[in-house]
């Protein structure tokens, strides 16, 4: 944990997000310290995953204010007005948050270190023989040094996640967004994924996880946030909460999965 | 729970069953064989064919040049067909609705008019705009050419084509890039990739597995359609040639099949090069059609003697053994 005089990483100030006239999201407001481990939980439908890819701009906010390193996302504030922003400052903000989906999302065409390379070259420029070198380290980090040449068709799932935390890694995010990482795994692979993410969590990295696995929100998570029906229900020290959950929500959904 | 008494590491022997037999299928290749072979003696006899005539044009000089030359206008038109089509068709996906709405335009307009139409229409150019003037609109031209100079039959028949399949490549394309996942680009996003290197890097390389077969039939019925030029008129092609050929020899069904035999190589070639792009494009995705690496035998089961009793659930579970792989 990094010293309170430092601004947190992730502000959400009553963000509201809407699809049409379904409000999914309804007045979020909660902060990420740096360095914090924060895990979203809730049912399916409770809005933690379109919170998630608001905070990389996947998703427009449609109130409030969410901002990242002191940075507001998807607007910029000038002269007391919001500006939308132009998709190359979009873009910009993005590669400083990385994002791990539920369905891995590698591509298929390129192999393992393929796919932790294209990024650092394509988005930062950098010359290829230092991103190869970089890509082989994070494959090494996360277990997969040997499988580099694979294409993700040939990986089961829980190597394509690790890979997919690599391609990640690979553009030194300052935030690292997990989205349900261990949901599309057999029961037998998602200790190897969530071994990784403690590791990322150990080296310091901030990190949101929406997730299903509360023994990872026990051990691994500093904070833990209970969103049910579009709004933050509780939230406070994953021990705590899930010994002691003092909404009957929160009770409610903790005795179904737990 | 389960009850998968596994006897030991013993294989049994492999199965070795008397083959099914199909006998239908052996007689009815018999009934084709020879009706085909009645076919091809009567034809080898048929005066009309005329096959010394056949023999005589099929590697006729004339025939060649405008066989090479309807392969020439193939391959240009479909080469600016192909770069053009995928233009429109990354346009049609663009957020941009300036961008959008002129491709759709552009497909309806080529799309909705037959080919022949249009090439009339290239061969009219020159009397329409009788001088390709350059310079500001309401002053004299910088430059200016007569159009008929600047614009031969041959490049207004490469126009005429291309311009058309453009449109069909186009929607080829888009069908390609609708077919890949939208969590690619998703993912590409979230790198911070722009909309563009989404495209190109990630979108288009997938979609292409999608388009080649259509693709590749798109430029087979190219090869054909280049004999319909003669609108423009352009009359150098295999199909006008033959004709005209014909027209003072009489040896109208040989010239026929001389040029037929000629698009039948052709065609036979793209069909190889579509095979090897195939195999290209499969990179990473081709369980469908595996290399010979990917074919060694795996023994899926190994002496499993599983006893499922009736009236009982029963579970298969994976090892227990959580030894997990490499890690």
């Amino acid at each position: 944990m990094v010293a309170a005089i430092e601004p947190p990483m992730v502000v959400a100030d009553r963000v509201s997000k809407s699809f049409g006239s379904n409000e999914v999201l309804k007045s979020i407001s909660l902060e990420v310290k740096r360095g914090e481990v924060m895990c979203l939980v809730g049912p399916s439908g409770s809005g933690k995953s379109t919170f998630l890819r608001c905070i990389n701009h996947l998703e427009v906010v449609s109130a409030g204010r969410l901002s990242v390193d002191g940075e507001l996302i998807g607007y910029r504030e000038a002269n007391n007005k919001l500006y939308e922003m132009h998709p190359k400052e979009a873009a910009r903000q993005r590669r400083d948050i990385g994002m791990v989906f539920q369905r891995f999302n590698l591509f298929p065409h390129m192999t393992a270190l393929q796919n932790v390379m294209e990024a650092p070259i394509r988005v930062k420029g950098l010359s290829k023989a230092g991103v190869e070198a970089n890509a082989r380290t994070l494959l090494a980090r996360v277990g997969l040094a040997e499988r580099a040449d694979y294409y993700p068709a040939h990986l089961s799932g829980g190597q394509q996640q690790r890979v997919a935390i690599a391609r990640a890694l690979a553009m030194e995010p300052k935030l690292m967004l997990f989205d349900e990482p261990t949901s599309a795994l057999d029961p037998e692979l998602v200790g190897e994924v969530l071994d990784v993410m403690q590791g990322l969590a150990r080296d310091g990295m901030t990190m949101i996880v929406v997730t299903h696995e509360m023994g990872f929100a026990r051990e691994v998570a500093d904070s833990l946030v209970f969103m049910d029906g579009g709004v933050v229900v509780e939230s406070g020290v994953p021990t705590e909460v899930l010994a002691n959950p003092q909404h009957h929500r929160t009770q409610a959904f903790l005795s179904k999965v737990l | 729970m389960t009850d998968t008494a596994a006897t030991g590491g013993k294989t049994e022997p492999g199965i070795k069953a008397i083959r099914l037999h199909h006998p239908w299928r052996n007689t009815f290749a018999v009934v084709l064989l020879l009706i085909v072979a009645l076919f091809v003696a009567d034809a080898a006899m048929r005066p009309a064919y005329d096959w010394p005539a056949v023999g005589k044009f099929l590697f006729d000089q004339r025939i060649s040049q405008a066989a090479f030359i309807t392969l020439q206008l193939t391959v240009y038109s479909m080469i600016i067909a192909i770069i053009l089509g995928v233009t429109l068709a990354i346009m049609r996906l663009s957020p941009n609705p300036v961008v959008n709405s002129i491709a759709w335009v552009y497909l309806w307009v080529f799309r909705g008019t037959p080919v022949y139409v249009q090439l009339v229409f290239w061969g009219l150019i020159g009397t329409i705009y009788q001088s390709i003037d350059i310079g500001l609109p309401f002053t004299e031209p910088w430059v200016s050419f007569p159009t008929r100079v600047a614009l031969s039959a041959f490049i207004l028949a490469i126009v005429g084509l291309a311009l058309n399949e453009a449109a069909y490549m186009a929607e080829i394309v888009r069908a390609g890039l609708l077919s890949v996942d939208s969590g690619q680009e998703e993912a590409a996003t979230a790198l911070g990739m722009s909309w563009f290197q989404t495209m190109v890097r990630v979108i288009v390389p997938q979609s292409m597995r999608v388009i080649i077969p259509p693709a590749g039939n798109e430029v087979i019925s190219m090869l054909k359609t280049t004999s319909l030029v003669t609108a423009i008129p352009f009359t150098l092609e295999l199909y006008t040639r033959s004709r005209d050929i014909a027209a003072v020899t009489f040896d109208t069904v040989p010239m026929l099949i001389v040029a037929s035999i000629w698009y039948l190589f052709f065609t036979s070639i793209l069909m190889v090069g579509q095979y090897f792009l195939e195999k290209r494009f499969a990179r990473g995705i081709g369980d469908r059609r595996p290399d010979k690496k990917a074919n060694d035998a795996t023994a899926a089961m190994t002496g499993v003697t599983p006893v499922i009793r009736s009236g009982q659930p029963t579970v298969v579970l994976p090892p227990t053994d959580p030894n997990q792989g490499e890690r």
